[in-house]
């Protein structure tokens, strides 16, 4: 029997911090959450800024330590056998954290003596890991001379030079052009294949679709809502939306006229904007031109995870 | 320990041609400067000196005196920049090293940059004639000792302050003062007697006694390791809160 492998495991995982100075409160960017991560997939923290997603990282990469509940990375405690599991891991912070007076080369060199690898399995790894991020031709210039996109390809490259079972990518593709991001997702998706299990936070709907098979909407330290990016669309978002535009007002009266009609599941009402969660998105427009509404223009389009995240967190900016 | 030693010998080999400038040739610099030119001025008979030529004086000092310097160049601002988000050690502690071996490592290749320069000067006294014994060799480890009881406490603090800029506040309100009261140029002997009790704690004294009296062969093994005791004492002091300050920054 095929059992399926838990690489991490989180009980009422907790992070607080202390107050800073006398006038401030302690602060709790994580509180009490559950959740376990499975050989082979990835997994994602989907979240705003400030949701503790970067905290829960922290936690699993062992360099933060855990201040209530309980957690096993690689079965092993982060409290006592940091060590040993920081051996397996790969790690890529937000920040790149190259060394901009050395070459490309040379960053990933430098990054084996940590490990106390041998020269020779090193520098072979290095070179496998240039093709692998598609730098081969840069290997001998210095970091300095290269992209926002490149620069995070070396770094994924470089948190693979101890071969980790287990890749911790936080916020990945914050920052990059669509083009690099698109290579950086063939790339995440490449060691997927290669059987790595990745687990990344993000703020993007759309990188958390397109990548993870499960997931965790966090927010304010909690967890909001988890599953397959399906699984929430279809439990917390209905299959379709129908977005109405209007010009020079009128969208407040076409939205009493909606609701009274109940054409629609959800009806949020934005500035010269009416957002309509409907099974059905066609028909619904049908139906709103039924009732003499006519909007500027209108957009039928399936659910996505940002609705999802939407519905949960509300619209308002959480800062 | 030796990993993150290795790390900053690696990139040393790569970067080290702009470390020259600041560690060997300034202190030389001084060397021809003040012992050479000043001391033609000073006589040799200056009671003060006890017959000594005040260039077999001033180099033992000055040699002390540069370590303090490297031992605070090389601690300050790179552990400093190593702390700050992005830099070296933000990398290292998601490796299998702890905070320790991060600081123990960056520790050892701190005594290693101050005993390379600390040899070069000893060499280049010996070629001038400002050392008058052999035991003036002992003053590679008594130099490194003492750039490293500045080098370590400094690197204890730098790792617990946020802000880059307070570290340069070290240079204007510690160094300065310490190279010119410490004994570098004159005998404490010489100053009123609230600074020259205030010199005798100062750690740099300690080191430019300990440096003087091997380089002119009058060393007593007594007040010598005294010497020893006080900045391998300041050195244990600084690794005890180093281990606490690097801990505290980069397990947050």
């Amino acid at each position: 029997m095929a059992a399926v492998t838990v690489l991490v495991e989180a009980n009422g995982l907790t992070k607080r911090y202390p107050a800073k100075d006398r006038k401030s409160e302690p602060f709790t960017a994580v509180d009490g959450i559950d959740f376990s991560m499975r050989q082979g997939e990835v997994f994602g923290f989907l979240g705003p800024n400030g949701a503790g997603k970067s905290s829960t990282m922290r936690m699993l990469a062992c360099v933060s330590p855990v201040t209530g509940g309980t957690l096993t990375v690689l079965g092993m405690d982060p409290a006592t056998q940091g060590r040993a599991i920081r051996a397996r891991l790969g790690v890529v912070a937000q920040d790149d954290a190259l060394d901009s007076e050395l070459t490309v080369r040379e960053n990933l060199l430098i990054y084996g003596l940590y490990f106390g690898l041998s020269k020779s399995v090193v520098s072979e790894r290095a070179e496998e890991l240039l093709r692998f991020a598609q730098l081969e031709e840069k290997g001998p210039e210095k970091v300095s001379a290269l992209s926002g996109g490149m620069r995070r390809r070396l770094t994924i490259a470089r948190s693979l030079l101890n071969q980790p079972e287990l890749l911790l990518l936080d916020e990945p593709t914050t920052g990059l052009d669509p083009q690099a991001r698109h290579i950086l997702w063939d790339k995440l998706y490449q060691l997927k294949q290669q059987g790595v299990t990745l687990v990344l936070t993000t703020h993007y709907m759309d990188e958390a679709e397109q990548l993870c098979d499960r997931l965790i909407i966090m927010h304010m330290g909690g967890i909001l809502a988890q599953g397959s990016p399906r699984q929430l669309i279809d439990e917390h978002a209905s299959r379709e939306v129908l977005e109405l535009r209007f010009e020079g007002g009128g969208e407040a009266v076409a939205a009493e006229k909606i609701r009274d009609a109940r054409l629609c599941e959800r009806l949020e009402v934005l500035p010269s904007r009416l957002v309509c969660s409907t099974e059905d998105g066609e028909e619904a427009l049908a139906a709103v031109h039924r009732l003499g509404i006519k909007p500027a223009s209108a957009l039928v389009r399936r659910s996505t995870l940002e609705d999802v995240f939407l519905s949960l967190t509300g619209r308002s900016l959480v800062d | 320990m030796v990993r993150e030693f290795k790390y900053h010998l690696f990139r040393y080999r790569r970067t080290w041609r702009g470390t020259v400038v600041i560690s060997v040739v300034n202190p030389l610099l001084f060397l021809l400067a003040i012992g050479l030119g000043l001391g033609r001025v000073v006589s040799d008979h200056a009671a003060s000196l006890h017959g000594t030529a005040y260039l077999a004086f001033f180099a033992p000092g000055m040699l002390a005196a540069a370590a303090m310097q490297n031992g605070i160049v090389e601690s300050a601002f790179p552990v400093s920049r190593a702390t700050a988000p992005g830099g070296s050690y933000a990398v290292a502690v998601t490796t299998p090293l702890e905070p320790s071996d991060i600081m123990l490592g960056h520790v050892m290749f701190m005594a290693l940059r101050i005993a390379m320069s600390a040899t070069a000067f000893v060499v280049i006294m010996a070629a001038l004639g400002a050392a008058k014994s052999p035991r003036v060799l002992l003053d590679i480890p008594a130099t490194t000792l003492t750039g490293l009881a500045f080098a370590v406490p400094t690197a204890a603090w730098a790792a617990a302050v946020a802000n880059p800029q307070t570290v340069s506040r070290l240079f204007k309100w510690v160094i300065m003062p310490l190279y010119l009261f410490s004994g570098t140029f004159f005998p404490v002997s010489q100053l009123p007697l609230v600074l020259r009790v205030l010199a005798y704690i100062t750690p740099l004294w300690h080191g430019v006694q300990l440096c003087r009296s091997l380089s002119l062969g009058t060393a007593s093994p007594a007040a010598a390791l005294g010497h020893v005791a006080y900045l391998a004492g300041l050195c244990l002091l600084g690794i005890f809160l180093a281990r606490r300050t690097y801990r505290r920054r980069l397990y947050v």
